[in-house]
């Protein structure tokens, strides 16, 4: 028997700490009784009430929708600022420009918010649009806070990548537009597609900013939970969480994978 | 030749376009509007659309910069403010110690792991912070209830006699704090400690050197940059939590994200609210310039 050392005691404690409460609260998705904390033996009744739910069914709908085109754009704009930070030479607009992606992944989402919904008040005034808050302004939002995750992702990989595949590709008369599509592009897939599904999955999970760049127009499915979620504890909330984390873990565990992939695939082609 | 030029001129036009899109997208989207919020800082609230009054005006050829400092003054007055940042200061303080207690010993026992089982342990520390953070936090409010799980085995037990009061304290939203920011603080670690050469802790253990006496010594010292990086993971954001506090602390457990919230929408205060980002964002510069220094460096060090 292997002596256990007080590290790994702390990891696994770690472990159920973090895994506990979720567990306990899909469990509790399943009970009959109406209060949360008794057990009133199983029944999955509170799935079909939510299915009932138009309220959120429609909140699902707009956060899946904006969800999707937000992390459309995150991968252009991060992959493009990628691509600056990792092959460009040093200049102010280079700095600049990392400094601006990375930020969003430190400053709190409050300030974010906040900063946004303001500058759109302050476009409505001046030039008449956004003429109202709602999806459009959501995605703005959402692409802009995105992005700083995809720059990461993305330039992580850039920087393991062999440049003289590129290089010969210019040399025998390629354009650098038709370089990038043809050569980078399938290289750095995987983690394209993990920074899609990691911006996709934030988005999805946003409330704070989401709130601020929101008007009467646009509800999302975090912003329907909180509000629920504020008046207590409900089992038709324990049913949409379990079927939240659900989801979002499988994306996860995809993004995961697709950039597990993309390493495996740069040891394999160094080697 | 031609073609050759066309395609240089070309490249020229690519390389703009790619540094000029997300330059100019994140100069509107980003830079720009924290100009804006340190502008309304400045001026007046007024009963209006939108609610404060301009700070530029401009009439009879003459501009007129009304700026208010009243609002800064405020902050300084109202012992509610004071209150908060303090507070705030002081749940980010403790949520960082918390992590860095737990996970400190985590990340050393991943890094020490097999290497198969390494890639498992941190997609396991990896995923609940990729699942919904506000679930997350939702699910510790049935735990924590008076009548909640804990409260209920606990009394099964006999442990206690009355249900204990956790739910709406200060106490649940460090419970909170900890359990949300726990892989921020384990995952730079991790990554700091793995790369650790294990030789001088061979010639240190080799030199008689107790594993006690070795942890001090050398380990905590040359993993300095992941508890820096990893404890401005977990600071900068629980400073202006928002959600932690409102759905788990109670009325008396104040923190800045929810003050400026509540003057936001309930008040309908955008001056005041204003001012609150603009001094909580230079409260927050020094652990934001340290968290990007050391990050720079290890990216050098990389290189």
């Amino acid at each position: 028997m292997k002596k256990l050392s007080f590290s790994t005691v702390m990891l696994w404690l770690g472990l159920i700490f973090l895994y506990a409460p979720m567990f306990i609260l899909i469990f509790y998705s399943f009970n009959a009784s109406k209060l949360v904390t008794v057990w009133g033996g199983f029944s999955a009744k509170w799935y079909v009430e939510l299915f009932k739910d138009q309220q959120i069914l429609d909140a699902v709908w707009t956060s899946l929708e904006i969800a999707f085109l937000s992390a459309s754009m995150a991968v252009v704009l991060g992959t493009m600022a990628a691509f600056v930070m990792t092959r460009f030479r040093r200049s102010w607009a280079k700095l600049s420009l990392s400094n601006m992606i990375t930020a969003p992944l430190v400053m709190p989402e409050v300030i974010t918010g906040l900063s946004l919904l303001l500058l759109f008040v302050h476009m409505a005034d001046l030039i008449g649009w956004p003429a109202e808050r709602g999806r459009l302004t959501i995605w703005l939002a959402h692409s802009t806070f995105c992005a700083a995750y995809v720059a990461v992702v993305v330039s992580s990989r850039l920087r393991e990548l062999d440049m003289s595949i590129e290089e010969a590709a210019m040399d025998l008369g390629a354009t650098p537009l038709k370089t990038f599509f043809l050569i980078t592009v399938p290289m750095i897939a995987p983690a394209l597609t993990a920074g899609w599904l990691l911006s996709f999955s934030l988005s999805l999970d946003d409330l704070v900013i989401a709130s601020f760049a929101s008007g009467p127009g646009a509800t999302t499915l975090p912003m329907v939970v909180f509000s629920s979620v504020r008046l207590g504890v409900s089992p038709k909330i324990n049913a949409l969480a379990t079927l939240i984390i659900l989801a979002v873990s499988l994306i996860a565990f995809l993004s995961w994978y697709f950039a597990r992939r993309a390493e495996k695939r740069a040891k394999a082609a160094m080697e | 030749m031609s073609k050759r030029k066309k395609g240089f001129r070309f490249a020229i036009r690519g390389r703009h376009f790619t540094l000029g899109f997300p330059f100019l997208w994140l100069t509107l989207f980003f830079a720009l509007p924290f100009a804006i919020v340190l502008k309304i800082s400045f001026s007046t609230a007024a009963i209006a659309i939108p609610p404060y009054e301009p700070t530029f005006t401009y009439a009879d050829q003459l501009l007129n910069v009304a700026l208010n400092l009243g609002n800064y003054l405020l902050l300084l007055d109202d012992a509610l403010y004071y209150t908060a940042y303090l507070g705030s200061l002081k749940m980010a303080l403790v949520a960082t110690l918390g992590c860095l207690l737990l996970g400190y010993p985590m990340a050393y026992a991943i890094a020490r792991a097999p290497a198969k089982m390494q890639t498992v342990l941190l997609l396991l520390i990896m995923l609940p912070s990729w699942t919904s953070f506000l679930i997350r936090v939702y699910a510790w409010m049935g735990l924590l209830a008076d009548t909640g799980l804990i409260n209920n085995v606990l009394m099964w037990l006999g442990v206690i006699n009355e249900p204990l009061k956790i739910m709406n304290t200060d106490i649940a939203v460090y419970i909170g704090l900890i359990y949300a920011y726990l892989p921020f603080m384990v995952l730079p670690l991790y990554a700091n400690l793995v790369k650790m050469d294990m030789s001088l802790l061979e010639a240190a253990a080799d030199l008689g050197s107790r594993s006690i006496n070795t942890f001090w010594n050398i380990t905590l010292p040359l993993s300095k940059g992941g508890v820096i990086a990893g404890s401005m993971l977990v600071f900068i954001p629980s400073v202006g939590e928002f959600v932690i506090p409102e759905l788990l602390g109670g009325p008396d457990s104040l923190m800045i994200g929810k003050v400026l919230w509540q003057e936001f929408f309930n008040n309908r205060d955008w001056p005041v609210a204003s001012a609150l980002a603009i001094v909580m964002l230079g409260l927050l510069i020094i652990p934001i310039t340290l968290f990007h220094h050391y990050q720079a460096r290890d990216l050098e060090k990389e290189a």
